[in-house]
């Protein structure tokens, strides 16, 4: 067990070293730094001073090294537009968008895994149709799209609920949450609906898949010829059987919730790092945008580690198998 | 005479589709009395599983029992409702499937399942339920059964999965277990070992056997009577020396005719020529006719019922007392 989270530790080290080669080649390929930061008319010593001074003179090698060191430790330099360290913004930035992703996730998960069961046990209901009808939506309509429609129904229909923004924050350390406030709450009902809507559209539709596969399995007519409760066979043998897949789906899918909460939060201008990437891109920030690749990718490598570990504490066969390689 | 410990009366079991209703079983009526193995012999489709399923009341739609009546110690339980037949299962019904190997639902602890059954079924709590699983892994010969109580079934071989099953069958203390081919997906050497468990159980329970299977070798060795069956109907039934021994039926003899044995020379097995009929396409009459050497007239239009010969009861117009016109060959 600790030789496979070991193993997997170093392949997630790999990867995280070839992003880095990517992130630290936006510097090199997107233009000369140095044009970003100075004005047009700087004169060629003064450029000179400032390129020494950040270091750009040195050969390539040297500066990939300086520039992972800095990055391991989650110094990503100076954000051309705002002038402040990257990794600052990104604090600022991070909450936001954890607390979104975090809410689209877990509804994403509830009324995925719920609708997905009812779905396989009731097949033939009004109730089993409409949601097969809501996961069609779910599936085909783009996010920016739903976005806009919930604000045009919630917020300039109806005015329920604020088009933008995170609401009221509290602070709790570096840490800013919207989920102690009344505002900062109903700000987030919106934004986590959109972003959430199509990972429980596929949640629902492989709980459904899986429910029906393992419903026709051997054990479960033997666990009915046992004579064990409905409820017993459903709930205890036959959904946790169905949970496998679906753990690797939603841990996958809550790395792309982060990475894919750009549109979301560019919709709703919530003040996440997606905006800040959005922003990023428009001003050619590059070491925002490289720090940004970084830190999407780190999050996706740690869930899939963390994903591979769960695994083995559902399906006692894995752990047998990890145990002893083969 | 004491009242058997499953009646079966008449049974017929539909599978209906979108073309038409098929007929799986048509008109099966036997007994098992308390403590006897009754095996059920036949080709692949012959209606045995089904027979099986339908006792413990598993017939999943399409299918259903139409017609007829299943009593349990004198109680009729083929027309329960969901709740009380779920109750009987289990309970005073045990079932073994065919594939050890895929009965058992990976992710639970074989302890946990076995217990879970027990306390379905009474009321015990965990503590006395889990000694009376590790009793019972003990009687079906499960080896350190307190140790072995916490693995999960991918750590058994295929005998002692099936040992485990066959815990799970008997946990509740049932009148009649039905064996669904329990050893096909065995090897031979464990088949054997798994036939006198079951058969140990029996005698020592006093519990009815429903033994379903092909292979006449088992029926032989542990059965005390067996029903052959041919597309969906009992073709004889009787004593299991009596029919292995001296078949009436013109299939059974093909069948038995069919079992090569080591000490006879040499000669070319005997074969059934041709093949079960599809459902869709059963024909009038005896549905053996046109397979059988024996089949006259009547026999295409007139359906024989199962009538008593001695010990067995057969369902063929050979034996059949009232006179008729054709020639008969000659009957054992």
């Amino acid at each position: 067990m600790l030789a496979f989270t070991l193993r997997r530790a170093i392949q997630a080290i790999g990867v995280m070293i070839a992003v880095g080669v990517i992130a630290f080649s936006m510097f090199r390929f997107a233009g000369d730094p140095v044009n970003q930061i100075v004005s047009l008319d700087t004169p060629a010593a003064e450029r000179e001073a400032v390129r020494k001074s950040l270091g750009l003179d040195d050969p390539v090698p040297v500066q990939f090294a300086r520039y992972f060191a800095n990055a391991a430790q989650f110094k990503f330099g100076v954000s051309y537009q705002f002038r402040q360290p990257v990794s600052n913004l990104l604090m600022e930035r991070m909450p936001a968008t954890l607390e979104l992703a975090a809410c689209a996730t877990v509804l994403a998960m509830v009324f995925g895994i719920l609708m997905g069961v009812y779905s396989a046990l009731r097949r033939d209901t009004i109730l089993t149709k409409f949601f097969q009808a809501v996961s069609l939506i779910g599936i085909s309509l783009p996010t920016f799209l739903i976005g806009i429609l919930l604000i045009y129904l919630f917020s300039v229909t109806l005015g329920w609920l604020p088009s933008f923004g995170r609401g009221d924050v509290v602070r709790i350390g570096w840490w800013t949450t919207g989920l102690l406030t009344l505002s900062g709450l109903k700000a987030l009902i919106m934004p986590s609906i959109t972003l959430g809507l199509f990972q429980m559209t596929l949640i629902m539709r492989l709980v459904r898949a899986e429910m029906l596969e393992v419903l026709r399995t051997d054990y479960i007519r033997f666990a009915r010829a046992r004579g064990l409760t409905t409820r017993a066979i459903h709930f205890g043998h036959a959904l946790k059987n169905t949970l496998v897949p679906v753990i690797t789906v939603a841990g996958l899918q809550f790395g792309s919730v982060i990475a894919f909460a750009i549109i979301t939060e560019t919709v709703f201008q919530w003040p996440g790092m997606g905006l800040l990437f959005v922003q990023a891109v428009q001003n050619v920030d590059i070491p925002i945008m490289a720090a940004y690749l970084l830190m999407v990718s780190l999050i996706f490598v740690t869930i899939n580690l963390v994903v591979d570990i769960l695994y083995t504490v559902v399906d006692p066969r894995l752990r047998s198998t990890i145990r002893r390689p083969a | 005479m004491t009242v058997p410990v499953l009646s079966v009366r008449n049974l017929e079991v539909e599978f209906l589709t979108r073309r038409s209703t098929l007929r799986a079983i048509n008109g099966v009526s036997f007994d098992i009395a308390k403590g006897e193995v009754l095996g059920v012999v036949g080709e692949s489709g012959a209606g045995k599983s089904v027979t099986g399923l339908a006792v413990i009341g598993l017939i999943d739609p399409p299918g259903r029992i139409s017609g007829g009546e299943i009593y349990l110690s004198g109680t009729r339980i083929d027309h329960l409702p969901p709740e009380e037949i779920r109750r009987v299962r289990g309970k005073r019904i045990g079932m073994i499937f065919q594939d050890p190997l895929t009965s058992l639902n990976p992710l639970y602890r074989i302890g946990d399942q076995i217990v879970e059954t027990i306390r379905t079924h009474m009321s015990l709590s965990e503590t006395a339920a889990r000694k009376r699983a590790i009793d019972l892994l003990a009687e079906v010969g499960i080896p350190a059964p307190d140790k072995r109580i916490d693995a999960y079934p991918h750590e058994f071989s295929g005998g002692m999965r099936q040992r485990v099953v066959i815990a799970l069958a008997i946990c509740a203390e049932p009148e009649l277990i039905i064996a669904d081919e329990p050893t096909t997906a065995l090897d031979v050497s464990v088949q054997a070992q798994i036939i006198s468990l079951i058969k140990r159980l029996g005698r020592d329970h006093g519990t009815a056997v429903m033994l379903v299977t092909h292979d006449m070798g088992v029926i032989a060795e542990t059965s005390d009577r067996v029903a052959v069956m041919y597309s969906g109907r009992i073709a004889e039934i009787g004593p299991v020396q009596d029919v292995v021994q001296n078949p009436m039926h013109p299939y059974a003899k093909g069948l038995m005719g069919a079992i090569p044995t080591l000490a006879g020379e040499e000669k070319r097995l005997v074969q059934i020529p041709g093949s079960m009929p599809r459902l869709s396409a059963i024909p009038p009459g005896c549905s053996f006719n046109p397979r059988c050497a024996f089949a006259f007239d009547r026999c295409r239009v007139d359906r024989p019922e199962p009538l008593k010969q001695g010990s067995h009861a057969v369902a063929c117009h050979l034996y059949d007392t009232a006179p008729s016109d054709t020639a008969k060959e000659t009957a054992a």
